[in-house]
């Protein structure tokens, strides 16, 4: 059995086309951990290009207006880029150029993390190609347009259901063509090793802050951190430092689409059964025959029929809870949280906004809730409109 | 009982690749057979995957056809027994992990060897993670052919030296699919291997011609063929199997 195990998930399942640059990869990995200027040069763009650390910001209205416990949002939108995805894209980039890579490749879903790569190439002056699928592609145009503006490739998957498993299939596949001058910066905690560990590492650094913060702030632990899962990385980024606080509940909530009685859901860890697939062993949307299953959300962050293997054994192990929350509970967080607060959640973080205002409501004002806000919603709102069934489609005047 | 070793007795083996289901596993078991009749030394029967990463077009669209078609790994084994009496060649089954891991590894190893199966290739079932089918494997007799890549290098030793039934050298980076020229230095890396093993070395991954399969059947103990003869069977449909005898005459009498 490989390293990066997590309890019984995680692994290395790829071709051996693969083995050996995911060898040097976790070489250059241990070795960077350990290299102060390393860790220097990381913080720095944190701190000077990400905008870290990020708010941690008590959402007064939105306490008041549900009558329950306090909530803060940690605002990981305000992030250069939008959302939480820079934190890891930076990590790696870096790691990459250390590497004597001069190309980058990414898989993206929303685009969030499709930009974020595609700025750190250009900031870093490496090469872009980003791997969509065609439905997102429509669905998160201007994101598309993002990243072209920024000078990257951008790549139609139109395989399978054309959505982000379907794009992270096409990127495996581009850099089992090439891998001497490429990296493969996965955008989630999944993937084989050492992905899961080291997107994690890299975006364990919303939880350290939360933890100062709240502490500065209430001078107590939260009594519920709650994050959106898709891979999972912006969760295990709010969750890590409180694993091993256990008064502490984390709580994931993954999209249930239309609901999970319709099948049109992505709520792998509600309904998820153990598989192989994409590189490690973990819970999947998937058939009795070991098909992995078309999966839905309203959110393409979150429309992935997998989940990170540590997300998978901190839910079997019952670290964690998860929540499922359909399209119209997020939608309908988007615009409580636009209208109350005045910040616009990316339709990602709407679904853990839609279990925090239930949650609140259910808690007693002394306790505390932080909800994680992975990412700005400026990229949804023509989707959102449409959803409402009002067309935005900007007119050549 | 048939095994994997017959196929390169004395001969430079020729290996076919076909996705069962495509057109339909009725086809597929004619298809079979005329691969045999054609000269083939052993087969590779695909089980369809949806996510078939290691892929390239041509075998992920036969596969896509396959599921369509409602073929589902158990069927397969099913097909495999029907013509079971009438295959005198080593079969492999070639998938991957996830539904063998969905079937259960115990069970699935269990019914190869009932229906004759002496192989399997598993392409994301690398070296490292291979334990935990072949203890199942190995209990039925069932061989699990590993894969040695151009990158592959320093893991050449000991991916060699464990190997059983053949060592399947990937000819190029990449996924599968005919191509028009291999730039690997395949010869070195066929003497390397063969510093650490006995297994026989069979090449897959681009070959379609009968003079690639002539060129690397000098340097290699076989040659594999699966994306030009899914190709034939994509373009002649259910009428595929003349098509396919003659193909695979042609390829092994240029061996």
């Amino acid at each position: 059995m490989t390293p990066g195990r997590f309890g019984d998930f995680g692994g290395q399942y790829v071709p051996e086309t693969l083995m050996a640059v995911l060898h040097e990869l976790i070489a250059a990995y241990e070795q960077a951990k350990q290299d102060p200027q390393f860790q220097a040069d990381y913080a720095a763009l944190l701190r000077d290009y990400a905008g870290r650390p990020s708010l941690l910001y008590y959402a007064e209205n939105l306490t008041k207006h549900l009558g329950g416990a306090k909530i803060y949002l940690k605002r990981e939108d305000l992030n250069h880029t939008g959302s939480h995805k820079i934190n890891n894209v930076l990590g790696q980039a870096l790691l990459a150029k250390r590497m004597g890579k001069t190309r980058l490749i990414a898989e993206t879903g929303a685009g969030q993390h499709g930009v974020a790569t595609a700025t750190a190439a250009t900031l870093l002056g490496m090469e872009c190609e980003i791997f969509m699928g065609r439905e997102d592609t429509q669905r998160q145009a201007l994101n598309v347009y993002r990243m072209r503006l920024l000078g990257a490739q951008v790549h139609e998957v139109t395989s399978g259901t054309q959505t982000l498993k379907d794009a992270v299939n096409e990127t495996m596949r581009e850099w089992t063509r090439r891998m001497d001058d490429t990296h493969y910066l996965i955008g989630s905690v999944m993937g084989p090793h050492p992905f899961p560990t080291m997107v994690r590492d890299f975006q364990a650094i919303i939880s350290r802050e939360i933890k100062q913060q709240i502490l500065a702030e209430t001078g107590r632990l939260p009594d519920a951190v709650v994050a959106c899962i898709g891979g999972g990385s912006n969760a295990i980024g709010a969750f890590y430092d409180f694993i091993g606080d256990p008064s502490v509940r984390l709580i994931g909530c993954e999209a249930a689409g239309h609901g999970i009685a319709s099948g049109m859901h992505a709520a792998t860890m509600s309904v998820g059964t153990k598989g192989v697939f994409h590189g490690m062993k973990s819970l999947f949307c998937q058939d009795e025959h070991g098909q992995i299953a078309p999966v839905h959300s309203i959110s393409a962050g979150l429309d992935y029929p997998g989940v990170g293997p540590e997300h998978a054994q901190l839910l079997v192990s019952g670290r964690t809870e998860c929540v499922a929350v359909t399209d119209e509970e997020a939608v309908n967080a988007f615009e409580t949280l636009s209208r109350i607060e005045g910040i616009i959640p990316a339709i990602e973080s709407s679904h853990a906004v839609a279990h925090v205002l239930k949650l609140a409501k259910a808690l007693p004002p002394e306790q505390v809730i932080v909800c994680n806000l992975s990412g700005r919603g400026d990229k949804d709102v023509a989707a959102i409109a449409r959803y409402k069934g009002e067309d935005i489609d900007e007119k050549n005047s | 009982m048939k095994k994997i070793a017959d196929a390169f007795d004395g001969k430079k083996a020729f290996i076919a690749y076909l996705m069962a289901g495509d057109p339909s596993l009725e086809k597929s078991a004619e298809n079979i057979l005329a691969a045999q009749a054609g000269g083939a030394d052993l087969i590779e029967i695909g089980i369809p995957f949806s996510d078939p990463v290691a892929e390239g077009p041509v075998i992920e669209a036969a596969a896509a056809r396959a599921l369509a078609a409602g073929t589902q790994l158990q069927d397969v084994l099913t097909m495999v027994a029907s013509i079971q009496d009438r295959v005198h060649i080593p079969l492999l089954l070639m998938t991957y992990c996830n539904p063998v891991y969905v079937y259960g590894y115990a069970k699935f190893f269990a019914r190869c060897a009932e229906v004759g199966v002496c192989g399997v290739i598993i392409p994301d079932l690398p070296f490292e993670e291979q334990a935990e089918a072949q203890v199942h494997a190995r209990q039925h007799g069932v061989e699990m052919v590993t894969l040695i890549a151009p990158t592959s290098q320093e893991r050449v030793a000991k991916i060699a030296s464990e190997a059983e039934g053949f060592i399947y050298l990937v000819s190029s980076l990449g996924v599968t699919g005919v191509r028009s020229e291999i730039t690997t230095d395949l010869a070195a890396i066929v003497a390397d291997i063969k510093q650490h093993t006995n297994t026989p070395v069979a090449i897959g991954f681009g070959i379609s011609t009968p003079e690639q399969a002539a060129l690397y059947a000098q340097v290699t103990d076989g040659v594999i063929v699966g994306s030009a003869i899914v190709q034939l069977i994509e373009q002649h449909g259910e009428h595929a199997a003349p098509h396919v005898e003659k193909y695979i005459a042609s390829m092994k009498s240029a061996m």
